[in-house]
């Protein structure tokens, strides 16, 4: 607990103090001054990349900053590890769950502070303790479950216990409804919102600022690795919260004339995929999209979005299901023959499926377009007629780069973004399969993509446009589908709907009221 | 690495699992020994369950064994380890040198401080400059080679019994049997009756005559199983295999918990190779090993990274040596106990209607069944490659089934996860 | 944007001589600690390096020791290890020098006929464990290693007399039947004043390694073996077929394998006996990695270790043990991979500064 001076303020549990921390070629935060007072919720927010998360890494001991110091309860404190972190009472749930899928929850829990009852480890003693905490905060936690059994929510619970297990007093929740839906989010709000009474101090992070107008007694804007300003929620509205964010007027994709036309470029029936264990991924979806129409595809991240891509491009085997483009059956063809006929792909994790980190820009242009000119020349590769394009890319879509030898790597993620987004256009492709298009980019190359999407679309170009950026969605979408647990759940017209309508068909509210799972809540 | 699409946040039921239970283990035990009988019995060969045949099995079970425990703590650890062959290698020379000056149990102590030095070498490259594991393992099989060639030649060529190829002779390390059971079970196992006469020989094999290397390997196993399943050390050292950004981020040292695994994992391939140099023989000879590192490795992926798999594995490769060593009609018995073996694996795989798998295995269990029928002897060229086949069957059909820690093998660097 | 980097040439050539230095180092010390004097060595090394006939054998042997290593780096390639090439070339060496030893064919015939036998061998036997991993996802390291193994015991199965082997006389080797002359690969005077030829296979070998280059940089399939290689993700979203790659591209390494054999064999010995020379595949490993992979830089590593194995054959004379330069070989691996390590991280670094520099962009990313 904190020591709380008699009859002042609530004292101040965490300050940061003129935090730097460069890393080879950027700085990922400059001078950042932060002040949590004790018992209360505070919420960092920050656009993708703003530098929210290397702060918290910083102040869990995960990095070391360059400058700056770092005050628990008024005393400076040096967090070199994450053991000194938690010995300092802070906690952390990681944005990406830090759980190891082959061990128990229990296992889980209790790494790195087991309890022991002579050379062992006292199962005993942890699953009581773990029970007991579990039950006090209401989350339903099974000690002995497998991490891997566990549904999402469930392993966030595990993560918030983990922290709770350590006796953490400062809470840092990074991300944490990123992954929920939002009956999950209903109920970690409701917690989190208990959680000052108990005298926890919790940072929460987010980019979110419905969530963090809701849940934060302040907020601190983080915008491009800098600390903007402190404000309280009473105090500021939305729309200049958002400016302060952004450093300007949020872009809004605006509406404009159709260009759809009749001729039916994908037509996708039944998709079916089950993982290895058989289990519905893509559960028998059917869409239609035609020339110069953008179909988005709403939906909370891991409901089956990453496989109906996927399904498309021909990554993956197909259990059932049909494919045609624009009236030819390409259910048995590859992913390169699907990209010669014309598909082209944005992929939503672009380290892992869109770029040779490793290898130079140019070789990154021919990637995914081996057989297409200007990469090719019978068997051969064309360099010259590949680096040419390269060069071309770079100057149209404004890739920041000193040249096309630099590996793809040594790029920021906005250019690599832009790189793979100039790619994919090059060739004049029938079909843009675009799953989060503009994800970890700046605000001006997000405007310039959606522009060169909506040329591409004028130009005949059929999307299916997956994003959780709903504006985006909204914004660029000429129909919507939404999707829940691998299935095309509603439809809406970008046009009339709102944010809230779409955020409640995508928990599955409308389709069945009052069904939606309501796991642990306290 | 495979291609297969990720299983996303789909709403997950617990997956069945088929747990080893002491209550099962027993089970098919039991299963085995009776299969063996009847083998036996319809075969005719009676060494297939002589105490003799049992006893040699052991003790080449035993090299193979501590080999596939290296592995075992290295990549529950999350380090990938072929560098054990070399790290035996280091273990027989250790064994041989310290041996013959100053008796056998120096000579284990030195293998194992010999393989532990090689798995310090193999843990420096891998946890501290982050090379790959397998490309380490390679370059300290090489070294070990060249380092035990070159220390033979200064250390034993001119000795009294000793060359560049070969230890002088160590004194025996002494033998241990469970008192007043050899004579009686000896005289049961010679009525050849059904089942009683095989137990007698297999109890036989297992309870007289045993080196005390063997008796320490033995021991290893359900310790290694305390310490890694039991213990705070075991957890934190597993979670380095399956997550180690977990791990870190809950303040484990991971590149500790790896070096130690590491070296540990040296010092148990150290110890097989003790095993070889003074319980299978006397001395340490050049290229002793023949390649047994590697076979505990097999052992080790066949027994799906767990100690009791892995004394599963090593005892049927072990048993296959023996019998190849004893020559003779066992090991064309061996055949038909394949043979039904594979069978029951293809008729199970049906069952659970896995008709590829199901049908090939049935496909394989009636050739091998045809081969036994039309032949009278085993090539004993063949023979050898028992093991290597099996493993490549049981990785071809089972690996599914296997289950090896989420990270091995792959790099790991400080403040890079998340 | 084509010009030079000093600094990146520099630092490549940084690794492997950081790793010569260490690995002369410790050779060094294991020498002083039994009591020799390294210069001294070093220097009779050199000394017998330089006659004619021991720089015949070091072509020789570097003949072989390149085709192995440009085996095990088409496999490096891809991200596939391929551990199992000694088993690959013994088994193709074997039956390839059984069909050549069984037939009479015009010699471009019968050339052609025992490459074809052996790269066919050679790669079949990769292709199962490339198969293995394609379709079961059995690690390629574990099954080459196993298949080694086994086809030692295949070797050893047919290589005896009434199967593949006759006696040999007035000695108790027993190897396949003489390949007639027309099978036989003539010797080239290239060392002036030596009493030895080098393997006229030895041409055979530059063009693996050309084929290699031009195969690897300049063609769509090894744009998606090396897309397939660095990232096998983004090699599947590209189109690769990464299951048909990874068996094309095993089953390539073991074709290459397969040559692994021959220049002894249709240059020296003319049969596979008991004493056909084994762990080639290791050396091919070791020699990889001392040569990144990359066709010229594997042929100095060759070369290099070549030149360690042969010049050694004079210590015992000199009353040094040779086995310091296995020693040696194995301590180069070791710190050259360590060094290539080192040097990969600080080119990292070097290059993301250089964009950061060059860019004068100094805020926005996270880590």
């Amino acid at each position: 607990m904190t020591s709380e001076p008699p009859g002042g303020p609530s004292p101040v549990a965490v300050r940061l103090t003129g935090i730097t921390k460069r890393f080879p070629g950027v700085v990922a935060n400059h001078d950042v001054n932060i002040s949590v007072r004790a018992g209360s919720v505070h919420a960092v927010v920050g656009e993708n990349g703003a530098g929210k998360s290397t702060l918290m890494k910083i102040l869990y001991g995960m990095q070391r900053p360059d400058e700056g110091t770092i005050t628990i309860d008024g005393e400076v404190v040096t967090l070199g590890t994450p053991a000194q972190a938690i010995a300092a009472g802070i906690g952390m749930v990681h944005q990406h769950f830090m759980l190891a899928d082959n061990l128990s929850v229990l296992e889980n829990v209790v790494l790195g502070s087991e309890p022991r009852k002579g050379l062992r480890l006292d199962f005993g003693a942890a699953r009581a303790r773990i029970d007991e905490i579990s039950k006090a905060y209401g989350l339903g936690v099974r000690p002995d479950a497998m991490v891997e059994d566990l549904g999402v929510g469930e392993r966030q619970r595990v993560e918030i216990l983990k922290v709770l297990y350590r006796g953490a007093r400062i809470l840092i929740l990074d991300e944490p409804t990123a992954v929920l839906v939002p009956q999950e989010v209903r109920d970690l709000f409701r917690a989190v919102h208990e959680l000052p009474g108990r005298g926890f101090t919790v940072l929460f992070i987010s980019h979110h600022l419905d969530e963090v107008l809701e849940i934060a007694d302040e907020i601190t804007v983080i915008r491009r690795g800098e600390t903007v300003a402190t404000v309280r929620p009473a105090d500021v509205p939305a729309g200049q919260l958002a400016g302060l964010m952004v450093g300007s007027e949020l872009p809004s994709p605006q509406t404009r004339e159709s260009t759809v036309t009749d001729r039916v470029v994908l037509e996708a029936t039944g998709l079916t995929v089950r993982d290895a264990e058989g289990r519905l991924l893509l559960d028998h979806v059917s869409l239609r999209i035609h020339s110069g129409e953008i179909v988005g595809i709403a939906g909370v991240e891991g409901n089956g979005q990453t496989q109906l891509v996927e399904a498309i491009m021909g990554m993956g085997p197909l259990a059932e299901g049909t494919l045609t483009l624009s009236g030819e059956d390409v259910t048995a063809w590859g992913t390169r023959r699907r990209r010669g006929a014309g598909v082209a792909f944005v992929p939503e994790d672009r380290n892992r499926h869109g770029l040779l980190l490793e290898a130079p820009v140019w070789e990154n242009r021919v990637l995914g377009h081996q057989t297409q000119a200007p990469n090719r020349k019978g068997p051969w590769i064309d360099r010259a007629g590949a680096r040419a394009d390269t060069e071309r890319i770079v100057r149209e879509y404004d890739v920041r780069t000193p040249g096309i030898d630099v590996t793809a790597g040594s790029l920021s993620g906005g250019n690599q973004q832009k790189l793979i987004v100039g790619r994919e256009m090059s060739g004049a492709p029938r079909l843009l399969l675009a799953a989060h298009p503009t994800r970890g980019v700046d605000v001006g190359a997000q405007a310039a993509i959606w522009d060169h999407i909506r040329d591409a679309r004028a130009a005949g170009l059929a999307v299916l446009l997956v994003s959780s950026d709903l504006d985006e969605l909204i914004g660029l979408s000429d129909s919507l589908q939404v999707m829940l647990r691998g299935r095309l759940v509603a439809e809406a017209d970008p046009a009339t709907v709102t944010p809230e309508q779409l955020g409640s068909a995508m928990t599955g509210a409308t389709a069945a009221p009052g069904t939606a799972s309501s796991p642990g809540a306290p | 690495m495979s291609t297969e699409v990720a299983p996303t946040a789909a709403p997950a039921g617990p997956r069945p699992r088929v747990r080893a239970t002491p209550a099962r283990t027993a089970i098919a035990a039991l299963a085995l020994v009776v299969l063996l009988s009847l083998v036996r019995a319809i075969s005719g060969a009676d060494d297939l369950t002589s105490g003799g045949a049992i006893s040699a099995a052991l003790l080449l079970a035993v090299p193979i064994a501590m080999a596939g425990l290296g592995g075992l703590w290295s990549e529950r650890a999350g380090v990938a380890n072929i560098g054990l062959e070399g790290m035996m290698i280091l273990g027989t020379w250790g064994a041989g040198w310290a041996g013959y000056q100053w008796g056998p149990w120096a000579g284990i102590v030195a293998a194992v401080v010999f393989g532990a030095v090689g798995g310090l070498l193999h843990a420096i490259a891998t946890v501290v400059f982050n090379v790959d594991h397998i490309v380490s393992g390679v370059a300290i099989n090489i070294l070990a080679l060249g380092a035990t060639q070159f220390l033979s030649n200064a250390y034993f060529a001119g000795r009294d019994g000793g060359s560049t190829k070969q230890s002088p002779t160590v004194d025996p390390l002494g033998t241990v049997s469970v008192p007043f059971v050899g004579d009686p079970l000896a005289s049961l196992e010679a009525h050849h009756w059904l089942l009683v006469s095989d137990v007698a020989g297999i109890l036989r094999g297992l309870l007289t005559n045993l080196s005390w290397i063997t008796v320490l390997a033995v021991l290893l196993f359900p310790l290694t199983f305390f310490v890694l399943w039991r213990t705070p050390f075991g957890l934190r050292l597993r979670a380095c295999g399956e997550s180690p950004t977990a791990a870190e981020s809950l303040g484990v040292n991971v590149y500790r918990m790896k070096m130690i695994a590491v070296v540990a994992s040296g010092a148990f391939a150290g110890l097989g190779g003790a095993s070889l140099a003074l319980a299978a023989s006397s001395f340490y000879q050049e290229g002793q090993t023949g390649g047994r590192g590697y076979i505990g490795l097999a052992a080790m992926i066949f027994g799906n990274w767990r100690p009791g798999g892995l004394a599963g594995g090593a005892a049927l490769f072990g048993f296959a040596d023996a019998l190849q060593l004893r020559g003779g009609a066992a090991i064309h018995a061996l055949l038909l106990l394949v043979a039904v073996l594979v069978v029951l694996v293809g008729a199970w795989q049906l069952r659970r209607r896995r008709v590829v798998q199901g049908g090939v295995a049935l496909a394989c269990g009636v050739a091998v069944l045809v081969i036994y029928l039309v032949t009278t002897t085993v090539p004993s060229q063949l023979t050898g490659s028992v093991p290597y086949v099996t493993t490549l069957l049981v990785l071809a059909l089972a690996s599914q089934r296997l289950r090896m820690p989420a990270t091995d093998g792959m790099p790991y660097r400080r403040g890079e996860g998340g | 944007m084509a010009r030079v980097d000093v600094r990146r040439v520099l630092v490549t050539i940084a690794a492997p001589a950081l790793a010569l230095v260490l690995a002369l180092a410790i050779a060094s010390l294991a020498l002083r600690a039994s009591g020799h004097s390294p210069v001294d060595t070093a220097r009779a090394m050199v000394t017998y390096a330089r006659r004619g006939s021991t720089q015949v054998l070091i072509l020789n042997t570097a003949t072989y020791y390149y085709l192995a290593a440009v085996a095990v780096a088409i496999g490096f390639r891809m991200n596939l290890f391929n551990i199992g090439v000694d088993g690959q070339y013994r088994l193709a060496a074997l039956l390839s020098a059984a069909v050549g030893g069984a037939v009479h064919l015009p010699r471009p015939l019968h050339l052609l006929l025992i490459v074809v036998v052996a790269v066919t061998v050679g790669g079949m036997w990769a292709a199962i464990a490339g198969l293995l991993k394609a379709y079961r996802g059995v690690s390629e390291v574990i099954s080459t290693i196993m298949l080694n193994a086994i086809s030692t015991a295949v070797i050893a199965y047919l290589l005896t007399p009434g199967r593949l082997a006759v006696s040999t006389q007035g000695s108790n080797n027993i190897g396949t039947r003489l390949i007639p002359v027309s099978g036989q690969v003539p010797g080239l005077d290239l060392i002036p004043g030596a009493n030895r030829q080098v393997f006229g296979f030895i041409i055979v070998s530059a063009l693996v390694g050309i084929g290699y280059a031009v195969l690897l940089n300049r063609t769509r399939f090894g744009f998606d073996l090396r897309a397939t290689g660095r990232s096998q993700s983004a090699a599947v979203a590209s189109g690769v077929n990464v299951k048909r790659m990874v068996v094309i591209s095993m089953a390539l390494s073991g074709a290459c394998a397969g040559l692994v054999g021959l220049p002894q064999l249709l240059g020296a010995s003319y049969s596979y006996a008991l004493d056909f020379p084994t762990g080639i595949g290791f050396t091919g490993i070791a020699i990889a990695l001392l040569g990144r992979n990359h066709p010229v830089g594997i042929a100095l590593g060759a070369l290099l270790w070549s030149f360690l194995d042969q010049s050694s054959q004079i210590l015992d004379l000199e009353g040094v043990p040779k086995e310091i330069v296995t020693i040696m070989q194995g301590s180069t691996v070791l710190s050259v991979v360590v060094a290539y390590e080192l040097v990969r991280r600080y080119s990292q670094v070097l290059e993301q500064k250089r964009v950061g520099l060059a860019l004068g962009q100094t805020t926005g990313v996270t880590a």
